[in-house]
């Protein structure tokens, strides 16, 4: 569990990219803005998990299934706009945003945007 | 006459296996949110400025359905009209889970408090109402905790 927590722990490594939903970095100042990234995942339902939600729709509770199906299209949403900043320079994303809408019965859009910015020490 | 035995067995069922979850579920957000009422989070945007933090994100979601039965009596009450008492328990749930989501994701990575917390609610398609609830918001992790998890 411990070792775990702490390689999960990469991202606020110094060559990962900073994300977060502040729109400032205490003991950072904002050198540049650079542009409004984003990123998209759009996942379907599986039948497998379908049916088992099938059922479950009768007893009530979590759909365990679902849960973990938005979280790796949240992942994959999340890694595209990371990949995005990357690209025009960044080192952080600030004021990130989500937004998820079912565009079919059956298939979800999940996005995510932020701004892409220079940060460095205050001096 | 099968068709109404079959209907009247999945609203048993729906109502019986449907309030055995919710009181169970229930119980089980009660006692973690005793546990986590130490890590607050809250919805300013503003962070304090007087000791160095790190920031990363967390988010925490699920999805939870309503049962049979739920779903039967909200569409009674749809042709009169009027509060869907059945259905405000199922998005309490959600959102208390999600909250605690959130939150055992930030202790995890030795947050002392979560900022800016903004909650997502959306359905997802289906015979019965299943909605999806996220949390997200940035943990605030002070400096020394950093890399060594609480």
């Amino acid at each position: 569990m411990q070792a775990n927590a702490s390689s999960e722990k990469t991202s606020t490594g110094s060559d990962e990219i900073i994300v977060t939903n502040l729109e400032y970095y205490p003991g950072m100042v904002i050198a540049q803005h650079l542009s409004l990234v984003q990123g998209s995942s759009v996942r379907a339902k599986h039948a497998g998990r379908d049916f088992m939600a099938g059922l479950k729709s009768i007893f009530g509770g979590e759909l365990a299934g679902y849960t973990e199906l938005l979280h790796e299209s949240r992942e994959e949403a999340l890694h595209r706009m990371v990949e995005q900043a990357k690209s025009v320079g960044a080192n952080a994303v600030l004021n990130v945003r989500f937004s998820t809408s079912s565009i079919a019965s059956g298939a979800a859009e999940i996005f995510v945007y932020g701004t892409a910015v220079t940060l460095r020490e205050d001096s | 006459m099968i068709e109404y035995g079959i209907f009247a067995l999945l609203l048993v069922l729906g109502y019986g296996f449907g309030q055995l979850s919710e009181q169970r579920h229930y119980k089980s957000i009660k006692k973690r949110e005793r546990e986590m009422s130490a890590l607050p989070a809250v919805a300013s945007r503003y962070p304090p400025s007087d000791t160095q933090y790190q920031q990363h994100m967390v988010i925490g979601s699920v999805v939870v359905a309503s049962d049979y039965f739920k779903s039967f009596v909200a569409n009674l009450v749809n042709v009169f009209g009027g509060r869907i008492r059945s259905y405000e328990p199922l998005l309490d749930r959600g959102r208390r889970e999600a909250m605690l989501r959130l939150k055992q994701e930030a202790e995890k990575q030795g947050a002392s408090m979560i900022f800016n917390v903004k909650y997502e609610t959306s359905r997802i398609g289906g015979r019965v109402t299943t909605i999806e609830v996220m949390a997200y918001g940035t943990a605030l992790i002070p400096s020394q905790n950093v890399g060594a998890p609480a």
